[in-house]
């Protein structure tokens, strides 16, 4: 029904190719959110559920809200004289299993085949598909329009490409979920929303899209939601997002009524209207920064992401890793035009990024949830990514992110693996251990050898040590930052009274210690699930085991392409050296969309010597590698306690296990004083004494008064009545007669 | 001529509407409203006899839905009175607000 509306540029290199289904590439999640959310709304099974639900028959769909933990359904089937293997699967699992995942791989194949006609056309100019005209108001239209050019090429392959594996992956991993259908649906519904965000061809609609992603990352975060810390979870990611919407809101509005258009295309061609470096396009790029900040988890807007962890393993891979939180890069690399018109926001990225990426960094040190360490790392390698956009090489931080797409999904899954089989391991025993605390964990690489492998590959990817894709990713924004500093419009401004050149060597600086401290919590988070004695317990042990191939099989994938995903854009200087392939594929890929951008930023930059190039490489190969010998060499997961045994830890080490604070900073000085305000003053004074006493109670009264009023006319008696009537026609009579 | 028939009837009339407004007999408000018909009867037949017959018509006209209103009346205050033993208005005001 779309493809009849569409209204294609006729001469554009892609009209008339695979292109012009481009439309498809959502609508094939959305038919499959559809299909699984009316299955899921089915009963859950055929006939009477639960045997020992006994003589109250309740119905299928009641046991979806039953109080049922995480703890009971995902556990693994193939467990052995499990008393629990009396739960069924969904009546409809078999049918979600191959339409979830199926749109995704559909899509996915789609997406190749417009990339192939993509890479045949090399169009310079994006493909903008109009379907309707969204908003008409006056000077304001908007058109349901999607855009396709390499930048959204991108993005799509990444999320039909990671989100078809980890699509996979939950097959295994939600198996036995009485929700099954549920988390499909909304997964489906996900990538809808994800792939809207990057195709709109104006910022409303990637607004739409924007805020479609913080709704499934909710509902995802809060799937098990009979936990009330789970529903709690989602409720603050979806606050906290709240406000950086906000500021995408107002960023809009600053550039529709100074320029009067909304659409990439004429925003970049009246973008110089606003003034290079003026206040007005500065104002507009920190607003749009608070809306990243908000989605991406950068400081001071980060405290959702920690606890979305409390979703179920694969929406933390796909939403809170590897898709959703990278919108925020996307939505800069996607302004480029904006933000290379203004030195200081680009510096602002720049700062708040390496920030982030060290604080998150050092947080990531003392966790002992291993998917809380995953999230901080996530926290802290976004941060690179900003860092990378903020400098102006939009590049380097597309390309980071695409790489820590694979190797951060890759540890999540298998993060997911360790769990499951941890899941079904305390099981069987009816403990009530933690199945995710590391402390309950040690020598898993007996037992999930396919896991262990990969999760190190992508350790040593995340690290930077080459030829892992993380080497290539981190190296080249590094890199990117050094020269910037050397000289770029960057450097010759000046940010908060610091000189841009010295503040892009500091955060050079942060970024090289923060790239240290990522050797070492990825080390130590490997060491202490992976290595070491068991601590699951003697009797866990026996039925600790790999997971299912279904589960295995994404990784694999996932593996491979954390390991050569750094072929995707060779550096020169390694080129040179070595000669690996192609080098700077993706920067020629983006070069249509950034290229100008990049160019406005470098202006004037020397060429970093060679020499310099190679010595920036070897000192990042050094750190991470002395990251992770230090990790190996300090950390002894042979004396660690179980959780149950652990004691506090006290000093330095007890701040940063307690993430400085943070959250209970915010609750002292944000949630509390917001709740006094609210009770003593909102509630209190303006909702009960204003709204309900004056407005609500004080017009009831004005209407009883005249009621009274009235009534008091109505005596009932004939009399009075004949007298009143009387007396009006005399009146009328009177006026008539004296006029 | 005329005028003195207008005096008579006006006079008619306001003996009519006093009754009405000062006492509290239902039958007695009653005869007055029927006072103050015959009055407007009388006005019309004292016009007919200077500008034509018309005026004549519309008295037959008063005198039949007069005789129907005294019928339904009537009825009224009967069923009133047998309700409430009394026909004294005072004592009638359901209708009080």
């Amino acid at each position: 029904m779309l493809l009849q509306t569409a209204v294609s540029a006729g001469s554009h290199p892609l009209s008339g190719t695979i292109a012009e289904w481009v439309w498809l590439l959502p609508v094939l999640p959305l038919a499959g959110f559809v299909i699984n959310g009316l299955l899921s709304l089915n009963s859950a099974h055929f006939g009477p559920t639960d045997p020992s639900a006994g003589d109250h028959n309740h119905s299928d769909s009641a046991t979806d809200a039953a109080p049922i933990s995480h703890a009971e359904h995902a556990e693994h089937t193939g467990t052995a004289g499990d008393d629990h293997a009396a739960v069924k699967r969904h009546r409809w699992a078999g049918l979600v299993s191959v339409i979830g995942p199926g749109v995704l791989i559909l899509s996915f194949f789609l997406a190749l085949g417009i990339w192939q006609a993509m890479a045949g056309a090399q169009p310079s100019a994006p493909f903008i598909q109009t379907y309707f005209s969204w908003m008409p108001v006056g000077d304001l239209q908007i058109n349901a329009a999607f855009q396709l050019d390499q930048l959204s090429m991108v993005m799509i392959l990444v999320i039909t490409g990671v989100g078809a594996l980890i699509h996979v992956f939950s097959i295994g991993y939600m198996r036995d979920d009485p929700s099954y259908p549920r988390f499909f649906s909304y997964l489906n519904l996900f990538v809808f929303f994800m792939l809207v965000l990057v195709l709109g061809a104006n910022y409303p609609v990637l607004f739409v899209g924007w805020e479609g992603v913080g709704l499934c990352s909710y509902l995802l975060i809060g799937f098990w939601f009979n936990d009330k810390a789970n529903a709690d979870a989602g409720k603050k990611a979806f606050i906290v997002n709240r406000i950086g919407d906000f500021g995408l809101l107002v960023a809009m509005f600053l550039l529709f009524s100074n320029i009067g258009v909304l659409d990439f295309v004429g925003v970049s061609a009246k973008a110089l209207e606003l003034g290079a470096g003026s206040a007005l396009v500065t104002t507009i790029c920190l607003f749009m920064f608070l809306g990243c900040t908000g989605k991406s988890a950068q400081i001071p807007l980060y405290i959702w992401l920690p606890d979305a962890m409390a979703g179920p393993t694969p929406v933390s891979a796909l939403i809170h890793a590897a898709t959703m939180v990278t919108a925020g890069v996307y939505l800069i690399a996607r302004s480029a035009f904006l933000f290379s018109l203004s030195p200081v926001a680009s510096l602002t990225v720049a700062v708040v990024g390496a920030l982030t990426a060290i604080f998150a960094a050092t947080i990531g040190l003392k966790q002992w949830d291993i998917k809380k360490v995953l999230a901080y790392s996530t926290i802290s390698q976004l941060g690179y990514m900003f860092v990378g956009v903020g400098v102006g090489a939009y590049v380097s931080g597309m390309f980071h992110l695409v790489t820590h797409a694979f190797f951060k999904a890759l540890l999540f899954l298998g993060a997911g693996s360790v769990i499951h089989a941890m899941h079904a391991a305390y099981h069987t025993t009816h403990s009530g251990e933690d199945a995710q605390d590391m402390r309950n964990m040690g020598g898993l690489k007996r037992y999930l050898p396919v896991t262990c492998v990969l999760m190190w590959i992508a350790t040593l990817a995340i690290s930077g040590i080459p030829p892992f894709s993380g080497f290539f990713s981190k190296d080249e924004i590094l890199s990117s930052v050094f020269a910037r500093a050397q000289g770029s419009t960057l450097a010759s401004a000046s940010w908060l009274g610091i000189p841009g050149g010295t503040l892009l060597y500091i955060i050079y600086g942060i970024g090289l210690a923060a790239a240290l401290l990522t050797a070492i919590y990825m080390t130590r988070m490997m060491l202490y699930t992976f290595h070491g004695p068991v601590r699951t317990g003697a009797e866990e042990e026996k039925s600790l085991h790999e997971v299912p191939w279904v589960m295995t099989g994404p990784l694999v994938v996932l593996g491979i392409l954390a390991m050569f995903g750094g072929w995707l854009n060779l550096p020169e200087v390694v080129t040179d050296l070595i000669p690996l392939g192609p080098r700077e594929l993706l920067a020629h890929w983006l070069d249509p969309v950034v290229g100008s951008s990049t160019a406005r930023i470098t202006t004037g930059a020397a060429h970093v010597p060679v020499q310099t190039e190679e010595m920036l490489i070897g000192a990042a190969v050094v750190i991470a590698v002395a990251g992770i010998v230090f990790a190996m060499l300090r950390l002894r997961p042979a004396s660690l306690p179980r959780k149950r045994d652990a004691v506090a830890e006290h000093g330095f080490e007890g701040v940063v296990a307690n993430k400085y604070y943070v959250d209970e900073g915010i609750e002292r000085t944000i949630v509390e004083p917001t709740y006094a305000l609210s009770r003593s003053f909102l509630w209190r004074f303006i909702d009960n004494g204003v709204i309900d006493g004056f407005f609500v109670n004080g017009s009831a009264w004005v209407a009883r008064s005249f009621g009274w009023l009235g009534s008091r006319l109505q005596t009932g008696n004939v009399g009075t009545y004949a007298w009143v009537l009387v007396v009006g026609v005399l009146a009328m009579l009177g006026a008539f007669t004296l006029r | 001529m005329l005028a003195e028939s207008l005096a008579l009837t006006a006079a008619l009339f306001i003996i009519g509407v006093v009754g009405v407004l000062i006492h509290r007999n239902a039958i007695i408000i009653f005869m007055c409203v029927e006072l103050m018909l015959t009055a407007i009867n009388l006005t019309f037949v004292a016009f007919s006899r200077f500008y034509g017959p018309a005026g004549q018509v519309f008295v037959v006209f008063v005198m039949t839905v007069s005789a129907a209103e005294a019928a339904v009346g009537l009825a009224i205050i009967i069923a009133i009175f047998r309700h409430r033993q009394t026909v004294d208005l005072k004592n009638i005001n359901l209708l009080k607000g």
